[in-house]
C-alpha cells in the first residue's frame, strides 16, 4: 500500500541539504515512510514528484473539520496504534442525540441539556462537542424543522441522521451553511448524498454493512470528488466495533487509503450503565466520534473524563508552577508539605491536605513535571532543590515554625535536608492519602 | 475492494496463572493477542473479578457503598460471603488493621482471619497487607502459613520486602503480587529478581500501581500496554497477568465521593460513583487487565457484563 523508503528517496531532489530537519535526503524518506514525515517539510520537492508520491505524503488518516466558528470540530491526522508511540491527535467528539418527533419546544430543552454538558478539570473546561439529529419520524419536513431548532440553540456543529436523501436536502437549505456532518451516505443513496455534500461543502459519513462494502463505497464516494469523509463499518455490537476500529487504524496507518478517515461509532446499547461502558471502549479504542443517547452529566461526566486521560500527549508530563499554594486559610502555624510539581501528585497532595481539614502550604519542588520516586531516582527531587525551594519561596515569612513534611518515599533525603536547609524534617506518608491520619498524630507546633 | 485483515503474529503469549484449588479455581492470563481482539489470537480466560473485604470497619466510605453491605463491614467472615453472593469470582481480603496507625493488629491475628475468610467461602482469595512494607513482609509470612497449600495470591511484594513474601510463597505454595510505582523499567527489575529467587514466572501478577479515571489512568494504562506488547513480542519478564486493584483508587476520587446535593451538575451520586468504577475498569480491560478488585457489586455486576460481551467473538 505505502510506498518504501527506497521508492520515495528516488522522487526527492538528493542534495542532502537538511532543510526538512534531517541529515540526508535518504533519512528523509525512511521517516516519510515510516510515517514519521511528510512531504511538505521538503521545501525543494518538484511538482512532479509531488504528483507521484500524493498518495504516501498524505497523513495516514485524513483531516477532517466538521461545523464553522468557536466550536468546529477537527478530527484525523492520527498517525498511531498506540498512544505510547507518540500520541493520539484530535480527541474523539462526543455527539449526544436528538430526536425529531421531539416537537420545537422539546428540542430546544434537550438540546439546552446537552449545551449545558460542560466539565471543569484542572482549570480547563471539557464539554460534549455535536448534536446529533436524528430522523426517527421518516418525515423530510419534521426533520428539517428538528435541525432548525436544534441549530438555533446551540453553538455546537450538527450531525444530521437520516439516509434518505429529501430529508437532508430540505434540512440542509436551512443550517447547511454551518458545515453539519451528513450522515449520512450508503450503498443506495451515495450519489445523491454525495451531491449534497459536495454542494454545501460538508463533510459525510459513509456506511458500509461490513469492511469491505465500507472500502468499496469509499472509493466510489472519492471516484465521485468529495474527500471531507467519516467511517462506519455498520457494527454496533461493542466487541464488533472494537474489531473494525481496530482493522480500519491499522489499515490507515498501513496506506490502504479508503480507510484514511476518521470514523463514527453509534452506542446503541438498550441498557443505560453498558451504554457508557460501550461508549468507554470507543474512547479507547480510536473512533472519531461517539454518538451517545444519554445526556446525562453522571454518564456524560465519566467519559469527557476518559477521553481527557487518553488523548493526553505522553510526551509532555503535566507540570503545576513551582511556587507556594495555600490550601484553606493557612497561618503562621500551619504545616508545609513538599511534594514534587508533577499535576497528578500535586492534586493529589492537594485533596489529601484538603480532606485533612488543617489549612497547610504545599511547596510542589520543580522536578519538569515528574513523580516523588520517578524525580528522586532521576536525581531532580533533591535535599538541595528542596532546600533552595524553601528559601528562595519566601515560606519561612509566612510560616513562624521551621518543620517541613516530606513525602515519605523519600524518607532517606531528610538528613541531608535538615542540614542543608535548617528546618526540621518531618516524614510524612508514602501515598498522600495518609496525610489526614499523619497530621492528627505528628503535627503541632 | 476485498480488506485483507491485518493481523499481527505475536510470537509469545501472556503466562496463565490458576489461583484457588479444585474444584475453586480461577484461572487469569494466556493471552496471545491484545485484549479482545478474539480475530487475531486467544484469550482463553475472561477477566476476572473480586470484591475487597476489610479485616476492619472501614471509615470514609461514601453511604451509596457501605449500604451494599449493611451490618457485615465489622465481620470479614460475613462481608466475604456476601462479596461470593453478590457474584464475585475472587475475593480480595484486605488486613488493614495491620497498620501501625490502625490496629497494629499482629502477624498470628491477621492470618487466623485470613484462615477464618478462607474457610467460610469457595473462591479463591487474594489477600494485601496493609501497604507498611516491612509489616506486610511478617503478616504475608504468617498468612501464607496458615493457608498453606491452598494457592491464594498474595501481595504487595515490593522491591524492599519481596524477598520474605517470595520465599513464604514458594513454601507454601502460593502466587505473589509484584507491585511496582507505575514504571515499566522497575516492574520488569521486580519480576526478575522474584523469578531469580527461584518462584516460576506462572506464579506472578503485575500491579503496575493504577490510578483511578480522571487521576492518572493514562500512566497506567500505558504501562499495561507496554507490558502487553513486551510479552507478546517475547519479553517473559513481562509476560505476567496484570492485576488492577482499582477499588481502592476509585472510592477516594470526589467524583465517587460527592454527593448529589454537593455537586448537582454532575449528576447522581450513585450512578455517578458506580460508572466511576466501572468505566475505570473498563479501560484498564483494554489496556490489558487480567485481575480486577473492585468494591461496589453493582459496578462488579455491570463490569462482568460488559466483559460478557467482549468474550464474543469477532473474528472475520
Ligand atoms: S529538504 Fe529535501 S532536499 Fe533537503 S535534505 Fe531534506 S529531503 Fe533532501
Amino acid at each position: 500500500m505505502g510506498l518504501t523508503g527506497l521508492e520515495i528517496f528516488k522522487q526527492l531532489p538528493k542534495t542532502n541539504c537538511k532543510d526538512c530537519g534531517h541529515p540526508t535526503c535518504l533519512a528523509f524518506a525512511m521517516a516519510m515512510a515510516a510515517g514519521k514525515a511528510g512531504l511538505d517539510q521538503c521545501p525543494h520537492v518538484s511538482e512532479a514528484a509531488k504528483e507521484a508520491l500524493g498518495a504516501a505524503s498524505a497523513p495516514p488518516v485524513a483531516l477532517v473539520k466538521i461545523g464553522t466558528g468557536e466550536k468546529e470540530l477537527t478530527l484525523g491526522n492520527e498517525t498511531v496504534l498506540f498512544r505510547h508511540d507518540k500520541r493520539f491527535e484530535h480527541p474523539a467528539g462526543i455527539a449526544v442525540t436528538v430526536s425529531d418527533t421531539a416537537g420545537e419546544e422539546e428540542i430546544a430543552a434537550r438540546v439546552d441539556q446537552i449545551n449545558k454538558l460542560v466539565f471543569d478539570r484542572v482549570g480547563q473546561l471539557h464539554s460534549v462537542n455535536l448534536v446529533a439529529v436524528r430522523n426517527d419520524s421518516g418525515d423530510a419536513e419534521k426533520f428539517a424543522a428538528a435541525a432548525k431548532a436544534a441549530s438555533a440553540n446551540t453553538a455546537y456543529p450538527l450531525v444530521l441522521i437520516t439516509e434518505d436523501t429529501a430529508a437532508m436536502e430540505k434540512a440542509l437549505e436551512l443550517v447547511g451553511s454551518k458545515k453539519p456532518l451528513l450522515c449520512g451516505a450508503t450503498s443506495a443513496n451515495y450519489e445523491g448524498m454525495t451531491a449534497l455534500a459536495k454542494k454545501y461543502e460538508a463533510p459525510m459519513v459513509v456506511k458500509g454493512a461490513n469492511l469491505n462494502e465500507l472500502a468499496e463505497l469509499v472509493e466510489k464516494v472519492v471516484a465521485l470528488g468529495h474527500k471531507q469523509l467519516i467511517l462506519d463499518s455498520g457494527a454496533r455490537e461493542v466487541h464488533k466495533v472494537l474489531a473494525d476500529q481496530t482493522q480500519i487504524r491499522r489499515q490507515a496507518l498501513k496506506r490502504f487509503r479508503p480507510f484514511g478517515y476518521p470514523t463514527i461509532t453509534f452506542v446503541t446499547n438498550e441498557d443505560p450503565f453498558q451504554a457508557v461502558a460501550d461508549a468507554a471502549v470507543y474512547i479507547c479504542k480510536y473512533a472519531g466520534i461517539v454518538v451517545l443517547q444519554t445526556a446525562d452529566p453522571a454518564d456524560i461526566l465519566p467519559l469527557i473524563t476518559l477521553r481527557l486521560n487518553i488523548y493526553t500527549d505522553p510526551q509532555k508530563p503535566i507540570a503545576v508552577e513551582s511556587k507556594i499554594y495555600e490550601i484553606g486559610n493557612p497561618g503562621p502555624d500551619s504545616p508545609v508539605y513538599i511534594t514534587t510539581n508533577f499535576s497528578l501528585t500535586y492534586f493529589c497532595v492537594a485533596g489529601d491536605v484538603e480532606a485533612s481539614r488543617v489549612p497547610g502550604y504545599i511547596l510542589p519542588v520543580d522536578t519538569d513535571g515528574i513523580s516523588v520516586l520517578t524525580g528522586w531516582a532521576a536525581g531532580k527531587f533533591t535535599p538541595e532543590k528542596i532546600a533552595e525551594m524553601l528559601k528562595n519561596s519566601g515560606i519561612a515569612e509566612k510560616v513562624s515554625h521551621r518543620k517541613v513534611i516530606i513525602p515519605g518515599g523519600v524518607a532517606v533525603l531528610s538528613g541531608k535536608l535538615q542540614e542543608l536547609s535548617g528546618w526540621e524534617v518531618l516524614v510524612g506518608p508514602r501515598e498522600s492519602s495518609g496525610i489526614p491520619s499523619f497530621l492528627k498524630q505528628r503535627w503541632n507546633v | 475492494m476485498a480488506v485483507t485483515i491485518a493481523k499481527e503474529r505475536w510470537t509469545n503469549n501472556v503466562a496463565e496463572v490458576v489461583l484457588g484449588t479444585e474444584p475453586n479455581i480461577v484461572k487469569i492470563g494466556g493471552e496471545s493477542t491484545l485484549p479482545f481482539l478474539h480475530f487475531e489470537g486467544e484469550m482463553p480466560n475472561r477477566p476476572a473479578v473480586a470484591l475487597e473485604v476489610w479485616d476492619m470497619e472501614p471509615t470514609g466510605w461514601p453511604d451509596i457503598l457501605t449500604s451494599a453491605y449493611a451490618g457485615v463491614l465489622n465481620d470479614p467472615v460475613a462481608w466475604a460471603k456476601k462479596c461470593v453472593e453478590y457474584g464475585a469470582d475472587l475475593v480480595c481480603l484486605t488486613l488493614v488493621s495491620a497498620h501501625p496507625d490502625n490496629k497494629n493488629t499482629s502477624p498470628e491475628e491477621c492470618a487466623q482471619v485470613a484462615k477464618a475468610v478462607a474457610d467460610a467461602v469457595n473462591v479463591p482469595l487474594i489477600i494485601l497487607g496493609c501497604g507498611v512494607e516491612e509489616k506486610d513482609a511478617q503478616v504475608l509470612e504468617k498468612v501464607a502459613e496458615a493457608l498453606s497449600g491452598r494457592n491464594y495470591l498474595l501481595g504487595c511484594a515490593t522491591q524492599e520486602n519481596y524477598k520474605t513474601i517470595t520465599a513464604a510463597c514458594m513454601v507454601h505454595g502460593h502466587n505473589i503480587i509484584a507491585s511496582s510505582p507505575l514504571d515499566i523499567n522497575l516492574e520488569k527489575q521486580l519480576n526478575i529478581l522474584i523469578t531469580e529467587m527461584n518462584l516460576t514466572a506462572n506464579r506472578i501478577v503485575i500491579d503496575p500501581s493504577v490510578g483511578a479515571l480522571g487521576y492518572g489512568i493514562e500512566y497506567a494504562y500505558s504501562i499495561m500496554e507496554r507490558t502487553r506488547i513486551g510479552a507478546l513480542t517475547g519479553d517473559k519478564m513481562m509476560a505476567m497477568p496484570v492485576i488492577c486493584l482499582l477499588g481502592q483508587e476509585v472510592w477516594k476520587t470526589k467524583e465517587a465521593k460527592s454527593t448529589t446535593e454537593e455537586a448537582p451538575e454532575w449528576g447522581n451520586q450513585e450512578r455517578r460513583a458506580i460508572l466511576w468504577e466501572v468505566i475505570t475498569a473498563v479501560a484498564f480491560a483494554q489496556a490489558g487487565g487480567s485481575l480486577f478488585v473492585m468494591r461496589h457489586p453493582e459496578a462488579l455486576k455491570q463490569f462482568r457484563a460488559h466483559i460478557d460481551k467482549m468474550m464474543q467473538s469477532n473474528a472475520y
